[in-house]
């Protein structure tokens, strides 16, 4: 999609065509009181180098040469410059999904290799052209968990992402559903028992995050086992997700749920990352956002076109689906030429790495006198551990020795204060991991 | 074109009443505005509906349009032959391809629909402004 500027003279012509003085005419029929007064506060033109200028002077502000422990939803992972220089021709360069078939066949096929690249890693049989992010991706799989049960209690595992929560909590408040946190175990994930107890006729939807916040693997089966008993639905969400080279796909779910950030897309500062939902074919109608499907043209040649879009908001309005009738195109793209790089034996390799490295740093960080694991899960990348010390104080400590730190649980959940989650990918390297673990040594000998 | 027996809707509905059970389809002018028609969602049954709410969806390549109960009931059997088939309904909307079965509350209600002579005019009219 172009951005055309207008000069004052065509914006003369087209206000004559249609009787109207001047812009703000057009908004007349706003009422006063609810109309900006006086335009807004922003600053004036730049020219050309002058944004050069100004934008190197913001960038040379960044901060560089850290090793970050960071992960908690946002994972730092190898990416090659092919997936950014195909990103980056004219013809891939909007968000938007088209709908004209004639005029978009590239951009058509590449949401449809998206798709079957999303479900050969979820194990799905469905998968839409993707979604706003991981968050709203979960959200919106309990709306569809709603509209399939037509049930409207949500037990939501606590181990889900706290903003992941957040978001559905937000979307939840005026819809009339009803949501309930199911606490964890020891192991770190979620409280079976708890649940069991807690599903009932009226729950339509179970949530779980795999691996879950604390980086520990969900036991899927035993989950959908549970949910199903209740005729409940399982949504699984995931965030990272790399650990699919590795782990079983998420087969058990009723609908999958995922952040393809980690698939191809740098961490950046509020994004844009790329949501993900895949289901089971029967629930197709039930599931929102676009879906390019393939077929074939009036000679017979294979072909993309978007479809079962009926469904969707421009065309049954207040009845849609769901409002969402975009994607994000651009991200989904990088997620399929990334994995299309890396191909199934990459993936996998790139996962055994991420297991191994993250299980380097936790034996190192537990040789530390008061350092211990907090849970007793499985982990993928991700691992939380208990310091004898505030996390705060020891990143300070950490943040002079350019290392971002674990980070620190107890904003989110009380009762792991001191308790901090590291994240350990293919792109940490030995030394850098055992500087970690010097350094946290060094830190916890400081007097507090 | 519109069998004599059975009584429509201003939403292209049709009602058959047999003793107490109304049979509801979508009629002739509503699968061929609709166009192919793909797929049908229709309501479990034991199902209640009050005259005017939504039964289900029928869905065409074009469009996808809510089905509304023309009267009160409650679901007695759903016509599943639909699932696999749903391209029926563009072939004999009238008959084979019914999409419920009502226990009305009030066979009454039924009389109060139009016959088809007024749904013959009824959907005149439409055409007429559709070709205006």
């Amino acid at each position: 999609m172009r951005y055309l500027p207008k000069s004052p003279s065509e914006r003369r012509e087209m206000l004559d065509a249609i009787g109207a003085r001047s812009v703000a005419d057009l908004f007349q029929s706003v009422p006063e009181a609810l109309r900006l007064q006086g335009p807004l506060n922003l600053p004036g033109p730049m020219s050309e180098t002058e944004l050069v200028q100004y934008f190197r002077a913001r960038a040379s502000e960044n901060s560089t040469g850290y090793t970050s422990f960071l992960g908690a939803g946002v994972y730092n992972h190898i990416r090659s410059v092919v997936t950014d220089t195909i990103l980056l021709r004219g013809e891939f360069l909007t968000s938007y999904t088209p709908y004209q078939a004639e005029i978009s066949q590239g951009t058509l096929q590449a949401i449809f290799e998206f798709q079957t690249l999303m479900c050969q890693l979820t194990g799905q049989e469905v998968a839409n052209a993707s979604m706003y992010d991981g968050s709203t991706a979960m959200t919106e799989a309990v709306l569809m968990a709603e509209r399939l049960t037509g049930r409207q209690r949500i037990l939501v595992a606590r181990s889900v992402h706290p903003e992941y929560r957040e978001v559905l909590a937000t979307y939840a408040r005026n819809l009339g559903l009803q949501i309930e946190e199911v606490g964890f175990a020891r192991s770190g994930q979620i409280d079976a028992s708890a649940l069991a107890g807690a599903l009932d006729a009226q729950t339509a939807a179970v949530v779980v995050q795999s691996p879950n916040f604390f980086g520990v693997l969900e036991p899927l089966p035993k989950i959908a086992e549970l949910a199903r008993g209740s005729e409940a639905l399982l949504v699984t969400t995931i965030a990272e997700g790399v650990s699919l080279g590795l782990v079983k796909p998420p087969v058990d779910a009723d609908i999958v749920a995922m952040e393809a950030q980690s698939l191809g897309l740098p961490p950046s500062y509020g994004g844009p990352y790329a949501g993900v939902i895949a289901t089971r074919e029967k629930y197709v109608r039930q599931m929102p956002g676009r879906l390019a499907g393939q077929t074939t043209d009036n000679r017979g040649r294979r072909g993309f076109c978007l479809t079962l879009a009926t469904r969707e908001q421009h065309i049954r309005r207040e009845k849609a689906t769901s409002n969402i009738c975009t994607n994000q195109a651009l991200c989904a793209l990088a997620a399929a030429v990334h994995l299309c790089l890396l191909g199934k034996e990459g993936l996998r390799e790139m996962a055994a790495q991420n297991v191994a490295k993250a299980q380097f740093a936790l034996a190192e960080l537990e040789r530390i006198p008061g350092v211990r694991r907090v849970f007793t899960g499985p982990v993928f990348n991700e691992f939380t551990v208990q310091f004898p010390r505030s996390v705060r104080l020891i990143n300070a400590d950490l943040l002079r020795e350019k290392i971002i730190g674990p980070l620190p649980l107890g904003r989110s959940y009380p009762e792991l204060t001191k308790c901090g989650l590291v994240c350990v990918t293919e792109t940490t390297t030995r030394a850098e991991i055992e500087r970690l673990a010097a350094s946290v040594r060094t830190a916890l000998l400081q007097p507090v | 074109m519109y069998p004599s027996d059975l009584r429509y809707t201003k939403e292209h509905e049709w009602v058959r009443l047999q003793g107490g059970v109304a049979t509801v389809g979508i009629t002739d002018y509503a699968q061929h505005e609709l166009g192919d028609v793909v797929y049908v969602e229709l309501p479990k049954v034991g199902a209640k509906l009050t005259a005017g709410q939504s039964l289900g969806t029928v869905e065409s390549v074009k469009a996808v349009s809510e089905i509304y109960s023309p009267v009160a009931g409650e679901v007695t059997e759903v016509n599943s032959t639909l699932g696999p088939n749903p391209e029926t309904i563009n072939k004999d909307p009238h008959g084979s391809a019914w999409l419920i079965k009502l226990k009305v509350n009030d066979p009454g209600a039924v009389s109060g629909l139009m016959d088809a002579a007024t749904y013959q005019a009824f959907v005149s009219e439409k055409e007429k402004d559709a070709s205006a």
